[in-house]
């Protein structure tokens, strides 16, 4: 309980101020497409050289969780998901917005996130000790089940069909294996370049999700129907919560599959959100409203997406080992003031890191409280005449992918994916499994080759891949989430088959 | 005589405008790529370095980063060997031997020769480490299994050509043992955890993340492959030559700044004037040596001989690799 008696810290005047600017400032930088949490702490670490430690902290901690949850607002409003966290966020909250219900989705959107991430942090403050042996214990043979437990989740994951999802999800495994490979060195597809660095994961989001977008916006024209204004109905707040509330299946499952997920150093939050997507809707009644605007996908993806951050800071704050991309960036902002986390950090620098951990979940509320402000005015983008928001979402899906790395060639990666996908969507194949299967692709390889590697130098592959209990229960869990997709969809078919034939003897 | 007036005034105009560039330079911010991502050690360090250009006695105009990550460093060094502006707006943070060794290996469009350095900020040296319950307890005691289970060794680094690379390329050499080194898509962050989490049974890390994982009391540091120990961090662990193994400090990680080729030379002079006195100042090396990272200014023409030491030395090693 000792977190507790740091939190008047965090209401010191410049604490304060510094929290609410930073969670401001991260809503806003969150929403921004191209900027992903990793950006946006690293462009504040410089306004920590002149903070005492635990102020730099307070400021780069609260930008990460509302970052976090910023990207929903563009993922929800104007389907282009700002990072990786937010792709699942897109598939059910845009739904929402075109029906009108951008302010319902965005209420939902934040008070999961908060749900989630208050959760998240407390199992940071409690269980620390405990989670930061679990985190070391997946090594490269693991995290290559994790990855491929990922690949069987494409099939199912927002397509109609299994088949073209799965295809979806090769050519996203293809696309991932573009540029040069760090552990072979070997220089594979690299005919421009643009392509050196293999493609872009946030360039790519951009283009899978936008371009399409835009491209179907301008090819309905200014057909009268499309001119005709939608209408945006006003949210209440008590009714957004009751909502929440209602769905707590949705909501314990984005928790527990976020919290899980962001310990594993190295997958981290560029899945948590579409895995807790889609365990929610194979847990779900009511399957088939997954993909039209359904409420549980919104608070499923985000309530993960968010509960990762605490846990994914326990890896960092106990071994010093920064599991993302985010987390190393934080690591930056400790080291400069001469602080080394490790097993003593909360001995040692007991206030700076109690004062951080406090301010995050202080962070959260006042998430939701100016999140959720910006929601009802926000919500009225959808108001906009299509012509004229296929223009203001393609200069932001432009202005996005450049600001990514100061690159023109993810500019042109992104259109050119963009337009692509715009064909394929035509033939009923979709951006999300395709995204998984770049996210999975370059994890998968990896581990699989390091793990070939050492397990070279040791009793071999058979033996380091498929023995221990760690492995055995990934590997059954990869064999369920397969027998469960073919069941599924066999029986389906199955029920198909039969409402046909009895609509034919009719 | 019209002609030859507006000529000479042309060409005083163009005089006196080359002056002014150089005369003025910089009177807008200057930008510094950096090839590895946010968060990084080289990202880290130099945020750190520049923090204070915009100081009367530095540059006088804020210095911003800019990270263009992928392969290694390819894809940024790439970018600013071929596409950068040469008009000393445009600087890089250079890595060795991380790019020299990459240009000697090939497909890529950089060369010592594309870059002119303007100084040296750090030197990072390798060093190797073993988890801290490992049996391994001296460079000796790793030698000896490494030459008892030739190919059982396995050895953590950064990736492919780094300074872990060619330090891990070097103790094979220098011993004569089998080992197997493992590169990680991640860094030098999973090479570490690699270590600590008991995946790989030794590794090679960058003396300032092991310094900060010893004091955590997650690993042991067996020894370091520089010329002299590190009295600064580490003056207990010994160098390799100490530990029997002739190796020199070909793998220390040498980071600083360059401009690409073609930058006019006032503008060179002028920085070569002033970095070396932005790296210099006291906050900097406070913020640096709080953070574990070892500074080693170096003057251009140190660089010079430093970048072409390394590139007839590893033009050698990575024979026949």
């Amino acid at each position: 309980m000792e977190f507790l008696s740091y939190f008047s810290h965090v209401f010191e005047p410049v604490s304060l101020l510094l929290l609410i600017g930073g969670t401001i400032g991260g809503l806003i930088l969150g929403a921004t497409p191209g900027l992903s949490p990793t950006m946006a702490v690293a462009l504040l670490i410089p306004f920590t050289f002149h903070l005492q430690p635990s102020q730099g902290l307070i400021l780069l901690g609260a930008a990460y969780t509302s970052t976090v949850a910023g990207g929903a607002v563009s993922a929800i409003l104007l389907k282009i998901p700002g990072a990786p966290a937010n792709i699942a966020t897109a598939l059910d909250g845009n739904e929402m917005a075109k029906k009108g219900e951008g302010a319902k989705a965005l209420h939902l959107a934040f008070m999961s996130s908060a749900v989630g991430g208050i959760i998240g942090v407390l199992l940071l403050i409690f269980l620390t000790p405990t989670l930061a042996k679990w985190a070391l214990a997946f090594g490269p043979s693991h995290l290559f089940w994790i990855a491929i437990l990922g690949v069987t989740v494409i099939g199912t994951l927002d397509s109609k069909s299994f088949v073209k999802g799965l295809l979806s999800g090769c050519i996203g495994l293809w696309l991932s294996m573009i540029g040069y490979d760090d552990i072979q060195g070997a220089e594979r597809f690299i005919f421009t370049d643009a392509l050196t660095g293999g493609i872009n994961i946030i360039a790519a989001l951009i283009g899978l999700f936008a371009i399409p977008q835009v491209l179907d916006m301008l090819s309905k024209g200014r057909a009268r129907s499309a001119m005709d204004a939608i209408e945006v109905r006003h949210q209440s707040l008590t009714a957004s919560f009751k909502e929440m509330v209602s769905n707590m299946r949705a909501l314990s499952i984005g928790t527990v599959v976020g919290s899980i997920i962001g310990l594993i150093p190295g997958v981290g939050g560029q899945i948590a959100g579409l895995v807790a997507y889609d365990q929610a809707r194979k847990f779900s009644p009511e399957k088939d409203k997954f993909g039209t605007g359904h409420a549980e996908g919104v608070i499923a993806a985000e309530s993960a997406n968010n509960a990762m951050v605490g846990p994914s800071l326990v890896p960092l704050l106990t071994l010093s080992i920064p599991g993302s991309p985010t987390a190393a960036v934080l690591l930056g902002g400790l080291l400069i003031h001469g602080i080394f986390p490790g097993s003593d950090l909360f001995k040692n620098h007991a206030a700076v890191a109690w004062t951080f951990i406090d301010s995050m979940l202080i962070g959260q509320v006042l998430m939701v409280i100016f999140g959720i402000y910006i929601a009802n005015l926000a919500a009225k983008i959808a108001q906009v005449p299509r012509s004229i928001l296929a223009a203001g979402v393609f200069i932001l899906a432009v202005f996005g992918a450049y600001s990514v790395q100061q690159s023109m060639g993810d500019v042109h990666v992104m259109i050119v994916l963009g337009i692509a996908m715009y064909v394929l969507e035509k033939f009923g194949f979709s951006a999300a499994p395709l995204v998984l299967g770049l996210i999975l692709g370059p994890i998968a390889e990896s581990n699989f080759l390091q793990g070939s590697l050492i397990a070279g130098a040791q009793d071999g592959a058979v033996i380091y891949f498929l023995t221990g209990y760690l492995n055995l229960f990934l590997i059954a869990l990869v064999v369920a989430s397969v027998g469960y997709a073919f069941w599924s969809t066999m029986t389906s078919r199955r029920e198909l088959e039969k409402s046909q034939k009895s609509g034919l003897m009719r | 005589m019209k002609k030859l007036i507006a000529t000479l005034s042309l060409s005083l105009a163009l005089a006196t405008g080359g002056a002014a560039l150089a005369g003025d330079y910089p009177d807008r911010p200057v930008s510094v790529m950096v090839s590895y991502g946010a968060g990084g050690a080289t990202d880290f360090q130099a945020r750190i370095v520049t923090m204070v250009a915009g100081n009367k006695d530095a540059l006088g105009q804020p210095i911003v980063i800019i990270n263009k990550p992928g392969a290694g460093g390819r894809v940024g060094w790439n970018w600013f060997a071929t596409s950068a502006n040469n008009d000393g707006y445009s600087m890089a943070a250079y890595n060795v031997p991380h790019f020299i060794a990459q240009s000697i290996k090939g497909g890529v469009k950089y060369s010592t020769d594309s870059f002119e350095p303007i100084a040296n900020w750090g030197a990072d040296p390798a060093v190797v480490i073993v988890g801290k319950d490992s049996k391994f307890n001296t460079m000796q005691d790793l030698v000896a299994f490494a030459k008892a289970n030739p190919g059982k060794l396995t050895l953590s680094g950064a990736g492919l050509f780094v300074g872990h690379h060619i330090a891990a390329l070097q103790i094979e050499k220098a011993s004569g043992a089998k080992m197997v080194y493992i590169p990680t898509k991640g860094g030098g962050a999973a090479a570490m955890k690699a270590v600590i989490a008991g995946d790989v049974l030794a590794g090679v890390n960058n003396l300032s993340d092991a310094y900060r994982a010893r004091q955590a009391g997650n690993v042991k540091i067996l020894g370091v492959a520089d010329l002299q120990r590190n009295k600064e961090f580490l003056p207990d662990v010994p160098t390799m030559k100490e530990a029997g193994l002739d190796i020199d400090n070909s793998s220390v990680n040498f980071r600083g700044l360059m401009v690409p080729k073609g930058t006019p030379q006032a503008i060179i002079d002028k920085l070569v004037a002033q970095v070396p006195v932005m790296f210099a100042n006291k906050r900097v090396a406070k913020r640096m040596k709080a953070g574990g990272s070892p500074m080693k200014i170096m003057n251009r023409a140190e660089v010079q001989a430093m970048w072409k030491e390394r590139k007839a030395f590893l033009a050698g090693l990575l024979k026949g690799l």
